[in-house]
């Protein structure tokens, strides 16, 4: 107790340094999002005057009502949940497929395979933009979903990912139990291995969904008709109106970004703790 | 007996290592076609001359001819340094400080403080430049334009002026990003020995030295790790300078990945386009080794130390 006492005295200054940066740093985060909050309430007449304005305004609805009339925002929010939620699911399964051959299955070559998924990680996906549109359109998948689904369920990070936790977190007695009983690979994995990897799969749920909801270039280039396009390349539409109403516009950028904050805030001890993970591992 | 058993045992192994070959087998498959092949057609691809819609006629060296006599080219490459530099390298400074006071024993909330600072991670690209847009909006209305009033300076045309639409377009990189590093950052800090910090504090270090001396020679793997993922990504970036700038993409914000994609999807000139991914990649190659050298050396000097 009385160590305690002398050592908050003694560092004060590193308290106020300690509470100066993380209010600072909190205040800065969460100002922009005030910011799209008060302007989605506020009519554009309002926003271009000076002074601006710095508190929320009542037009809430009137300006969503405005985004409904420009863009079909909740047939692009079905889209972009249909395609994160498939590209998610699929990601799941293909990503601790992989991962539990490589933690509990022997097999020539398996170093070679999994040094050659780790390079892969290093190469930016910009890089094939072109010849990947190429490839979609002589598939005729232009202004299809399987466009953003099928390449989508590329991840090399998600078969490492799923790897260690395999690699740790299941026992190779119950593998080997399960073998003996006569099970086959197949069987083990869904009805051993699943079962335990549970946490591992929300962790790599949740990043691989909200990249797919962000997502935001491929997506651009290969859903060309408004009908197929996802909330990302829908806004991109609304800020891109020849009459710029920011009121509207931030109406729609408001409720595009309510549902992730939801999300992330029912999940966010997860979500935090699996991203640091993913990069100290 | 012994030997139908001794052949169960093959076909054990045998339907083992099959089903690891299936089981691994999705990824090399959708990998070799989205990924594998792509990156070669783009080689190919640069040396012909193709509309997305005609048959391809060889172009020669044409495509990189055009690209490197195109000033906007040029630009397109310093823009992308300029902002990735600007966006990342106070962010790294940044993400290292909070976490630091994120980490620190007398903080009460840490939780809710390590929310909040994460949020912008969430995101997306798209809604932080429609964002940042109006703040960095040209007219005295934008928050910014509004704030530098108070100072008798302004309005500054944020999306039209060189230097402004570096920093308005960095601003959004290090807003999304400053949460996320310093999470990653935190979680290395979080792997340091307390003992250490204690002995520090027996010794009198100042918070000062305590970061200089401890945190940061200790923290040195995640600090490249960061700089490595932070270039490579600011190498990528399109998103912001596409919403900020709008389709006319203004050469004073115009990025690489931004350039190519308007040569192909707005000109139709795919055989261009893909000779910019080509010197994209190899500038990505370039400093990928540069990294890797890098981290290399100052892995060998504290081996030699220790």
């Amino acid at each position: 107790m009385s160590t305690k006492e002398v050592g908050e005295g003694k560092f004060s200054v590193k308290k106020f340094f300690v509470y100066f940066v993380l209010v600072g740093g909190a205040l800065v985060s969460l100002f922009p999002f005030y910011y799209m909050f008060v302007m989605a309430t506020r009519l554009n007449r309002e926003i271009n005057s000076v002074p601006p304005p710095f508190t929320p305004g009542t037009h809430l609805v009137e300006n969503f009502q405005k985004v409904t009339e420009n863009i079909d925002f909740f047939g692009a929010m079905g889209n972009s949940l249909y395609v994160a939620t498939t590209v998610t699911l699929g990601t799941l399964f293909l990503c601790s497929l992989a991962g539990y051959a490589f933690a509990k299955l022997p097999f020539k070559g398996k170093k070679v395979f999994f040094v050659m998924i780790l390079v892969t990680m290093m190469v930016p996906p910009q890089l094939g933009l072109i010849p990947q549109y190429y490839i979609i359109t002589a598939l005729g998948w232009l202004n299809d979903f399987k466009a953003i689904i099928v390449p989508g369920l590329i991840n090399a990070f998600g078969i490492f990912w799923m790897r260690q936790y395999i690699a740790e977190g299941v026992p190779y007695e119950i593998v080997e139990a399960a073998k003996i009983d006569g099970c086959s690979n197949f069987r083990i994995y869904w009805n051993v291995v699943v079962p335990m990897i549970l946490p591992a799969f929300a962790t790599l749920g949740i990043i691989v969904f909200m990249h797919v909801w962000n997502d935001f270039l491929w997506p651009l280039v290969v859903l060309r008709d408004p009908a197929v396009h996802t909330l990302q390349v829908a806004l991109r539409a609304l800020n891109d109106a020849r009459q710029m109403d920011y009121g509207m516009i931030m109406s729609g950028t408001f409720w595009a970004t309510v549902p992730l904050i939801f999300v992330f805030l029912m999940f966010n001890r997860l979500f935090i703790q699996s991203l640091s993970e993913g990069a100290v591992k | 007996m012994k030997m139908t058993k001794k052949a169960n045992q093959l076909t054990e192994t045998k339907r083992t290592t099959i089903a690891a070959y299936l089981f691994i087998s999705p990824f090399f498959i959708l990998f070799a076609i989205f990924g594998l092949f792509p990156m070669i057609f783009s080689f190919y691809l640069s040396f012909f001359r193709w509309d997305g819609l005609d048959p391809m006629t060889f172009n020669g060296l044409n495509n990189f001819r055009f690209i490197f006599s195109d000033p906007i080219f040029y630009s397109s490459i310093k823009n992308t340094f300029i902002i990735g530099l600007l966006g990342t390298l106070p962010q790294i400074i940044v993400s290292i400080l909070i976490a630091f006071a994120l980490n620190s024993a007398l903080i009460r909330f840490r939780n809710t403080f390590r929310t909040l600072i994460f949020l912008p991670y969430i995101t997306s690209i798209v809604a932080v430049a429609i964002i940042f847009g109006l703040v960095f909006n040209n007219q005295p209305f934008g928050f910014a334009n509004y704030i530098l009033s108070f100072f008798d300076a302004g309005p500054i045309r944020w999306s039209a002026e060189y230097w402004p639409v570096k920093f308005a377009i960095a601003t959004m990189v290090f807003w999304r990003w400053v949460g996320y590093n310093t999470i990653i950052f935190l979680a290395g800090m979080q792997s340091i020995s307390k003992e250490l910090y204690e002995a520090a504090k027996i010794d009198g270090a100042t918070i000062g030295q305590q970061l200089r001396l401890i945190t940061l020679p200790m923290l040195k793997p995640i600090v490249m790790f960061v700089v490595f993922t932070s270039t490579i990504g600011s190498l990528q970036l399109f998103t912001e300078p596409l919403i900020f700038l709008g389709r006319g993409l203004r050469e004073e914000g115009i990025t690489v990945v931004a350039y190519l994609w308007r040569d192909a999807f707005v000109y139709n000139t795919f055989g261009t386009a893909s000779a910019a991914a080509i010197v994209l990649f190899v500038i990505i190659i370039t400093l990928t080794a540069i990294n890797l050298a890098l981290s290399n050396l100052i892995g060998r000097s504290k081996r030699k130390v220790s």
